[in-house]
């Protein structure tokens, strides 16, 4: 018999996380310094709860590859550069109107299988009151075609994939990728079960 | 509990993971997504992660009891909290950053939206942190927290908990949880704890062990945390301990 019974379950982080879990060091909006290979973008958006507020207690969470691709971790064992300056993790709270950044850079492509490449996109994590479990989501660049072909993308219904794209802004010669994330609505985020019941047959 | 609402959207294995909409939990009424969540499969970006870099810790930090500053040590019950970390196969994960999080032995966080007139306890930061050994075994001093009131429902208190937060290999097998003490006698009315499917719940609470108890110095708990999700290749029905 197979069974996933031993896993610990999860709690809401609750309303108190923010000395822990941003504490010095550990509150890295900034993912960049004046070192790091890739294309600056600003990533910028708030956190929306099914009355449309900002949800002013939200932890978020990204990660993303470096400008070549290249995830820093041990399971991407491909021969493209590592950025010794660049961690791919992010991690910052929304303030009291729901709002949140990062400074990072765009993330090259990825692979999904063989001789497939995933679009650009960067991995979020919405942690909350409220939220019993964590939320899985991505950024995706609305103005890459590569989305176009992206697997993933391929698996959200076409009247939800929007929820995903980020719309570009340059905003006095920098670039900003603006994209809310709504908890629940008519318009709500696209939100993934990781490893789901999918049928290859899909892809 | 009396009856709830329990919404059908589920990450995961619904007899593991509470629902996202939970309605005895009220927060949970605006912030649950209604929609179905959408089955993705496994690629490099979910199966990598930034637990294996995440490594800035000093001993000093898994000591709650004297790590705010101070120099003075906080007020409680001393007690040791430890137990292993391990994947959904039973193998441990070693050094891996575990984060914590908790109340006073009153019952008040240092946080400015935590206003109920509990003492604070200038020596007590109620964080911490430190990273599982070779053998994925992580240990925190600390003092026993205490229940705390919130506004849920007519007078509701939180069983005394202890806040984690853990990565693990991978993007996909990220937690954030609460350790609660054995016989808390408020269980039965926290829809917290109780969103959890019974047994899962059960997974939950840390026990006391006499075993590791240090003679007149601290009470020792033990609990032991398994992360699934992106790597979770289901494992043969067995121990886990
Ligand atoms: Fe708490």
């Amino acid at each position: 018999m197979f069974t996933s019974s031993y896993l610990s379950a999860s709690q809401t982080v609750g309303p108190f996380f923010h000395d822990a879990l941003l504490r010095e060091g550990a509150h890295t909006p900034i993912l960049i310094n004046a070192e790091t290979v890739g294309e600056r973008l600003r990533i910028e958006g708030r956190v929306l709860d099914g009355a449309g507020q900002g949800v002013e207690d939200a932890l978020v969470e990204i990660w993303q590859a470096n400008s070549a691709g290249r995830y820093n971790h041990p399971l991407d064992g491909r021969d493209l550069p590592l950025d010794p300056t660049f961690s791919g993790f992010g991690r910052t709270a929304t303030d009291p109107k729901g709002c949140f950044w990062f400074e990072t850079i765009r993330p090259g492509p990825v692979p999904f299988a063989e001789s497939v490449l995933q679009a650009p996109h960067i991995c979020v994590a919405i942690f909350g009151r409220g939220l019993l479990n964590h939320l899985y989501t991505r950024i995706y660049f609305a103005d890459d075609p590569a989305i176009e072909r992206d697997p993933i993308l391929r698996h959200v219904p076409s009247d939800r994939r929007h929820t995903l794209l980020a719309s570009r802004h340059d905003v006095a010669g920098r670039t900003v990728y603006q994209l809310d994330l709504l908890l629940q609505g008519a318009a709500e985020t696209v939100f993934f079960n990781l490893g789901g019941d999918v049928s290859p047959s899909n892809l | 509990m009396s009856s709830t609402t329990i919404g059908a959207i589920v990450r995961g294995d619904a007899a593991v993971f509470p629902p996202y909409l939970y309605e005895a939990y009220r927060s949970t009424i605006k912030r649950a997504p209604g929609l179905p969540l959408v089955d993705v499969p496994l690629t490099l970006s979910e199966l990598t992660g930034p637990g294996p870099l995440l490594s800035a810790v000093t001993p000093e930090d898994a000591d709650l009891t004297r790590n705010a500053g101070t120099g003075g040590e906080a007020i409680g019950q001393r007690i040791i909290v430890t137990g292993r970390l391990l994947d959904a196969a039973g193998q441990p994960i070693p050094h891996a950053l575990v984060e914590v999080w908790q109340a006073n032995a009153a019952g008040r966080y240092v946080h400015k939206r935590d206003q109920w007139p509990g003492p604070l306890d200038p020596n007590f930061l109620g964080i911490g942190r430190c990273k599982t050994d070779t053998d994925g075994v992580y240990r925190f001093m600390t003092v026993r927290p205490g229940a705390y009131p919130w506004k849920n429902h007519p007078n509701a208190w939180r069983p005394a908990h202890i806040h984690f937060s853990l990565f693990g290999p991978a993007w996909g097998t990220r937690l954030i949880t609460q350790m609660y003490f054995q016989d808390d006698p408020l269980f039965f009315q926290d829809p917290i704890f109780a969103s959890v499917p019974p047994e899962a719940g059960k997974r939950l609470i840390a026990h006391y062990d006499h075993d590791l108890t240090e003679a007149e110095w601290a009470l020792g708990w033990r609990w032991d945390i398994v992360l699934g999700g992106a790597t979770a290749t289901p494992f043969e029905h067995g121990e886990v301990r």
